[in-house]
């Protein structure tokens, strides 16, 4: 199991600086859910934690050593990452497209392999797309895309996974689906997942351990149901809510209050009038 | 040995003996093998047929020299020579244009269309009249390969410090800037044959349309020598190749120095098309379509690497020997067949591809 951390983090794009002096302690074994409003740069902390972006100044530790010293290949082996929006060539098969996540296993005189072949069948049956493993990805709906992205990630057999907003484009049913596995994939394997999710219930519901970043700083971190209250929503997203517990998961659920005050009653008389009003009128 | 998976993926077959092991595709093998069988009918054909036919087992005789002089003369100073040249030349651009393709993620960055064959016509014509050709004089036909080697690599030398950005080069730059340079180097070009006198330019406008024409050894061991030094480069970087072809993010990923290979991968396309183009001069087509006709018969996702090259070599060679064949005596040169029957070819591939509706 391994834990990730970023110490004193300056992170860069160019000359724009999106956080500086950010620290990140990521549980071994849990589910981290980064959370923050848009631009707060939890997406580039995901990128400096799975070393597609350097940092300026500090490190990432990967169970306390620096995953700068770490050759590619052998980091590649100890954490995956699943980008935002992944690219393959047109056409590919899904078998093909897990295969590769067999890449940092491979030697050039070993290409392919017994164990390679079981384990891809292993994620291609975890993720249920066993049935699509001669399907090409362009013929895939979304939610069935992204299922194939994630048994890519866990062909690639790592102690921790990394998902930049896994669930984004998805509709609601493929959302909880994607979370769902992924959290069995923790409970089951003991994998650290880091995820970022920009739906703070879902965030809520699935973190072991959240996150919440606003303009490149950690503003809170621990036990949603100890860190999300209607302060540090505010706080992060100036928005005012109401903070209730889920009735299935007992996990925080955030209610927006909103400015437009109504109850349901209101907005219906209101808007059948207004209809009306338009109909009317020549 | 151990064949993993035959039954559930036919047109993908992991096999393992020991600790080695690999993916066998079926369809990529045949394709290999039969544009290597093609090419091979066309080098026979290329020795042993034209003005003068020379049954084959004269040819044989002629290469382990017990033939008569003639043959001996028209197969190892002519034919034979030419041939290799067109065989090699074919590999480089197939190659090349897989690798600018895979690279950079675009199926029109060919070598013909970013610049590096540009900057081969441009030396190669500035040696044709700068080099003092007369009207008669094969005399320094010697320094127009000279000249756009020297082009072909000034070209590249510029796209690729211009690309570089960030410690990096993106393949989308890359190409970019090779389509600026192309535009400026093809007006250099048109100006410098605007300049010249006719004897000249219609000289340099049969080198620009890509010819095999009295190619000698020499020209063949240009290009063997490029081919020998960059394919073991370029295939021991098979699979940050195949991986290019992905998003960077999901390459880097899975732990492939994406930076590094794709410099080096780029390096060795400019030097094949470079020398290719030096030798035979910017022949059109072969770079852009060898590798989607690979592609295409193979099967494959990918641009595949090994068999563009040997589709290239088929294309150009087959290519060369229908140019002097079809319109005997009159001998075409090799770039007008290229464009000639390669284009139709494709267009008619990607035709195909889209009725059975398995997309682009």
């Amino acid at each position: 199991m391994a834990a990730l951390t970023g110490k004193d983090l300056t992170l860069r794009y160019g000359e724009r600086t999106v956080a500086s002096g950010l620290d990140l302690d990521l549980p071994s074994g849990k589910v981290s859910v980064l959370v923050g409003p848009n631009a707060c740069g939890k997406s580039t902390a995901l990128r400096a934690l799975s070393r597609l972006l350097t940092p300026s100044a500090g490190s990432v530790l990967l169970d306390g050593s620096p995953v700068r010293d770490l050759p590619a290949r052998e980091f590649a082996l100890r954490l995956a990452l699943l980008p935002q929006a992944p690219i393959a060539p047109d056409g590919i098969t899904v078998r093909d497209l897990v295969a590769r996540g067999r890449t940092p296993h491979q030697r050039w005189w070993r290409q392919w392999s017994g164990a390679d072949e079981s384990i891809v069948d292993r994620a291609l049956a975890a993720t249920g797309a066993t049935e699509l493993g001669e399907r090409t990805l362009d013929e895939l709906s979304g939610g069935q895309r992204q299922r194939v992205w994630i048994a890519m990630a866990l062909a690639q057999d790592t102690e921790v996974l990394l998902l930049d907003e896994p669930t984004t484009y998805l509709d609601l049913g493929y959302q909880v689906d994607v979370l769902e596995l992924v959290t069995e994939l923790n409970r089951e394997h003991g994998t650290t997942i880091v995820m970022v999710l920009h739906d703070l219930n879902q965030a809520c519901r699935y973190a072991d351990h959240l996150v919440a970043m606003r303009a490149g700083e950690v503003v809170a971190a621990g036990r949603p149901s100890e860190v999300v209250t209607p302060e540090l929503v505010r706080d992060v997203f100036e928005l005012d809510c109401q903070v209730m517990t889920c009735p299935v998961a007992g996990t925080p659920i955030v209610i927006p209050v909103g400015r437009v005050k109504h109850t349901a009653g209101e907005v219906h008389k209101g808007s059948a009038k207004s209809v009306t009003h338009l109909t009317k009128a020549p | 040995m151990t064949l993993l998976n035959v039954k559930r993926t036919p047109g993908r077959v992991g096999w393992q003996a020991g600790p080695v092991g690999g993916v066998l595709r079926p369809r990529l093998a045949m394709v290999v093998l039969g544009a290597l069988a093609l090419a091979a009918a066309a080098l026979a054909g290329s020795v042993s047929l034209g003005q003068f036919t020379i049954p084959f087992a004269d040819v044989l005789a002629a290469l382990t020299g017990t033939g008569s002089e003639d043959a001996a003369l028209i197969v190892l100073e002519l034919r034979l020579p030419r041939a290799l040249t067109g065989l090699l030349v074919g590999c480089a651009f197939g190659l090349a244009g897989a690798l600018f393709q895979a690279v950079t993620r675009n199926p029109l960055a060919s070598p013909d269309l970013i610049g590096v064959s540009a900057g081969a016509s441009a030396g190669g014509v500035a040696a044709i009249l700068i080099g003092g050709v007369t009207a008669a004089g094969a005399g320094s036909y010697e320094a127009v390969p000279i000249g756009a080697l020297a082009g072909a690599l000034a070209a590249s030398a510029v796209i690729y410090v211009m690309a570089w950005r960030g410690g990096t080069i993106t393949g989308y730059r890359f190409v970019l800037v090779g389509l600026g340079v192309h535009g400026v180097l093809g007006a250099l070009t048109s100006w410098l044959l605007a300049r010249a006198d006719i004897d000249q330019a219609s000289r340099a406008m049969v080198w620009l349309t890509g010819s095999l024409n009295g190619r000698g050894f020499e020209h063949s061991w240009w290009a063997g020598i490029a081919l020998a030094v960059v394919v073991p480069v370029v295939l021991a970087l098979s699979r940050p190749y195949q991986l290019l072809q992905y998003g960077e993010d999901t390459a880097l990923g899975l732990g492939v120095p994406v930076h590094r290979a794709r410099m080096i991968l780029l390096l060795a396309g400019v030097v094949l098309a470079a020398i290719a183009t030096a030798a035979a001069g910017p022949v059109s087509f072969v770079a852009l379509a060898a590798p989607q006709i690979a592609k295409r018969l193979a099967g494959t996702a990918s641009v595949p690497l090994l068999a563009s090259g040997c589709v290239g070599a088929a294309l150009l060679l087959g290519a060369d020997l229908a140019a002097r064949l079809v319109f005997e005596p009159i001998e075409l040169p090799v770039g007008v067949v290229t464009g000639a029957v390669g284009a139709p070819y494709l267009m008619w591939l990607l035709l195909r591809a889209n009725r059975l509706g398995t997309g682009g």
